[in-house]
């Protein structure tokens, strides 16, 4: 045996509705010396990515998992310490291995012909997660739940009572709970399991690479969202310059004092916030046939990775508490922290409105899609230099250069109306072209 | 209040019904002048007098086929079984008669058997047994097994008033080990309603009689929320207590000193498989003593019957899973 106990290193839960993560890159190779602490490998979970630390000082004695290999929660990825090989007695019983091989086999052989959507093969996972007790199920069933979507703490990392109790009261989010049958003569045909991703084959001049664990998150959230929402855009044009003219006052104050830039960013959302106390539904979810209305407002911010690689969207927690300052520095820091691979599954979680601001590249207009299960999303284009007309005291009218931005809210026409919306936009608007700064 | 043992209890709901109603009167093997095998009714027959205290014969089948008469004819007998085990030997009068009169001819058999049951002193195979689920198993028949002085005395009050054949199983092991406090005047604890012993929300333990506190000793051993379910009659048995915890825990562990293999527990077990199937978080666990008859032998008698230590390996299990 190895004179030192080889230390384990395992894809670790990152939050509690992430199942499984992405390796994306090894720091570390086998036979290279690690301090405590220092990143080993770089995991991709769709909710963030993120930077493993290794768990003790010693040498990488094993990689067991490759990079763009995807796996659950607690299995193990790396050794460090010990005698490559010979470490720890073996933790899965070799009969159950040979079983788990045995059962992969089998599957393989009698896979083609076999067009049913079975999963894939739950069996050879070989952990237990995939038994599902009667009183889990029923949990599951009554919240539209996806078990296999919630942390398990039972033997083998199955789905305990208490853990789907925990999972649903933090907020596990639920999947729209399937919509009661209608008319039967109406009804489609059984929706054939989300097409079990047909296995790609690139043409010529084509290449392929395979969906990051974020791509497929953004892509499953996006097409749910618009599937569970009636999206409806409503835009307005707001005379920005006082806002400007603030902010270039404020600008040195605040980076000279505090170290923070006061970005337009902030000036919106702190001017949102106060607009949403009026507008509770566009601030609120439905859930079930419930109407949700929150005395807070989680902001969520949606960004940019760099290189094209995705979108995130951390929130700022208790948003209304924020003065424009501390929004500022609020916004400054998640953005931070999401370029650089820090958010935390929490980061990510429980925003009640979102903010999303394509405006860097000079659109004018856009059509965002709601973050579920919120009720809207606002979204915030390029402040550009336009003539306008303004009306002076009197009522003259005249022609002006103004700093013009458009604002549209994409709300979800099932809980909030046009109209509603509507008066939404206009409060904001209002609020941004006569802003006070002692108000804010 | 007064605090009693077990044993002082029953002694004191039988006195008490037998002052209060003249029809009752206790038989069996020197239950008079030696006052019963475990003198629970020592100083009745100075009392009562010998006619209402009545020392038989050493047959079983007479002092069941005599309490039986005397019921049809109207009187309210009370015949104690030195132990439980010898029972057997009135099969017949107390299954073919007194548990089908009533359906058979309308006649109320309202007799109580008092049998002293339960292991953990070298008893061997002819004193130590629970047959409670034998007797459980015939309609007709009530089944009562008390575990602490208040409900042995509200509960003998209740079979003695009770218009049918009621077996009365008391645990020898907690005659005098077991005190409690224990109410003066007369009251009654109803036939068929479980006691929750202590509440708990992550694992149910459904037991009755001395099995009672080796539950509670084992559920202070682990790290979980442990609910006890005293049944306290097993026929008829409170269903809806134990579904009732069933559906806040989800785990199950049913836990009786009888042997296995169609012990009463099985009944539960069956009951909440068929009712609560979907709040089963487990499989439900069983811990009941082996198929086998009762051992003499000190150290085979603390292997057969349930330990704390065997308890507390089954929470462990359930706790896990």
């Amino acid at each position: 045996m190895a004179s030192t106990t080889a230390v384990d290193v395992v894809m670790p839960q990152m939050g509690v509705s992430v199942s499984e993560g992405t390796i994306t890159k090894w720091l570390k190779q086998v036979g290279e010396e690690i301090q405590a602490d220092e990143s080993l490998l770089e995991i991709s979970t769709d909710k963030v990515d993120t930077e493993v630390p290794a768990p003790a000082t010693g040498i990488v004695s094993e990689i067991l998992v490759q990079e763009g290999e995807t796996v659950e929660v607690g299995t193990l990825l790396a050794r460090i310490g010990g005698e490559p090989g010979a470490a720890a007695p073996a933790p899965p019983a070799p009969a159950t291995q040979e079983a788990a091989d045995e059962s992969e086999a089998v599957a393989q052989e009698t896979a083609e012909p076999a067009a049913a959507p079975a999963a894939p093969a739950p069996v050879a996972s070989g952990n237990g997660k995939s038994f599902v007790s009667p009183v889990v199920a029923r949990i599951a069933g009554e919240h539209g739940i996806d078990p296999s979507q919630v942390p398990g703490s039972g033997t083998g990392g199955r789905v305990t009572k208490k853990d789907i109790l925990a999972f649903i009261e933090q907020g596990g989010q639920t999947q729209a709970a399937p919509a009661a049958p209608a008319a039967p003569a109406a009804a489609e045909q059984p929706k054939a399991a989300p097409a079990p991703a047909a296995p790609a084959v690139a043409e010529q001049g084509e290449s392929l690479e395979p969906m990051s664990a974020m791509r497929r998150g953004i892509a499953e959230h996006m097409r749910r969202s618009l599937d569970t929402s009636a999206h409806v855009t409503s835009a307005i044009e707001v005379d920005m310059t006082k806002v400007v003219q603030i902010r270039a006052k404020l600008k040195k104050e605040y980076e000279s004092a505090y170290g923070v830039n006061p970005t337009y960013l902030a000036f919106i959302a702190r001017a949102t916030v106060e607009t949403l106390r009026d507008y509770p539904w566009v601030n609120g979810e439905l859930r079930g046939d419930q109407i949700v209305t929150k005395n807070f407002v989680n902001l969520g911010f949606a960004v940019e990775l760099t290189d094209g690689k995705g979108l995130i969207v951390p929130v700022v927690k208790n948003a209304e508490g924020l003065n424009l300052l501390g929004m500022a520095r609020a916004i400054a820091d998640i953005a931070n922290r999401a370029r650089n691979k820090q958010l935390t599954p929490d980061d990510v979680a429980g925003g009640s409105f979102t903010i999303t601001n394509p405006g860097g590249y000079g659109t004018f207009h856009g059509t965002p899609v709601i973050s579920q299960p919120q009720a809207g999303i606002l979204g915030t284009y390029a402040i550009v230099k336009r003539p306008w007309v303004v009306s002076d005291e009197n009522g003259n009218d005249a022609i002006a250069i103004r700093s013009m931005m458009n604002l549209t809210l994409t709300y979800d026409h099932r809980l909030v109306d046009g109209a509603y919306a509507g008066r939404f936009l206009r409060d904001l608007k209002h609020r941004l072209e006569s802003w006070v700064e002692s108000d804010y | 209040m007064a605090e009693l043992t077990y044993l002082q209890a029953i002694s004191d709901g039988l006195r008490t019904e037998m002052r209060r109603d003249k029809r009752v009167f206790v038989l069996g093997e020197d239950v008079g002048v030696y006052g019963g095998a475990f003198k629970v009714t020592l100083g009745f027959q100075e009392e009562f007098g010998a006619w209402r205290v009545i020392d038989t014969p050493l047959s079983e089948t007479a002092i069941v086929g005599g309490a039986t008469g005397a019921a049809m004819m109207g009187l309210r007998p009370v015949a104690e079984m030195q132990f439980a085990d010898f029972v057997s030997c009135a099969w017949d009068h107390l299954v073919t008669v007194a548990a089908k009169q009533r359906w058979r001819a309308g006649t109320p058999v309202p007799i109580v058997l008092r049998l002293p049951s339960g292991g953990g002193f070298s008893g061997g195979p002819f004193h130590s047994q629970n047959p409670e689920s034998s007797f459980a198993h015939i309609p007709g028949l009530k089944c009562v097994c008390p575990a602490t002085p208040e409900d042995a005395k509200g509960l003998i009050i209740s079979a003695i008033e009770d218009p049918n054949p009621v077996l009365f199983f008391e645990h020898k092991h907690l005659y005098r080990r077991i005190k409690g406090e224990v109410p003066e005047e007369r009251y009654t604890v109803p036939i068929g309603k479980a006691r929750t012993h202590q509440e708990g929300d992550e694992i149910t333990v459904v037991t009755w009689g001395a099995m009672v506190y080796t539950a509670e000793e084992a559920a202070k051993q682990v790290d979980a929320s442990v609910e006890i379910i005293d049944l306290r009659t097993v026929m008829p048995w409170d269903k809806q207590a134990v579904l009732e915890s069933v559906r806040k825990t989800s785990k199950v562990l049913v836990l009786h000193e009888d042997t296995r293999t169609g012990g009463f527990g099985a009944e539960i077990a069956a009951t909440i498989a068929e009712e609560a199937f979907e709040d089963l978080d487990a499989p439900l666990k069983r811990i009941t003593a082996p198929d086998t008859p009762v051992p003499f032998s000190p150290v085979l008698e603390k292997a057969y019957i349930p330990q704390v230590d065997d308890v507390v390996r089954g929470l462990k299990e359930l706790i896990e899973y």
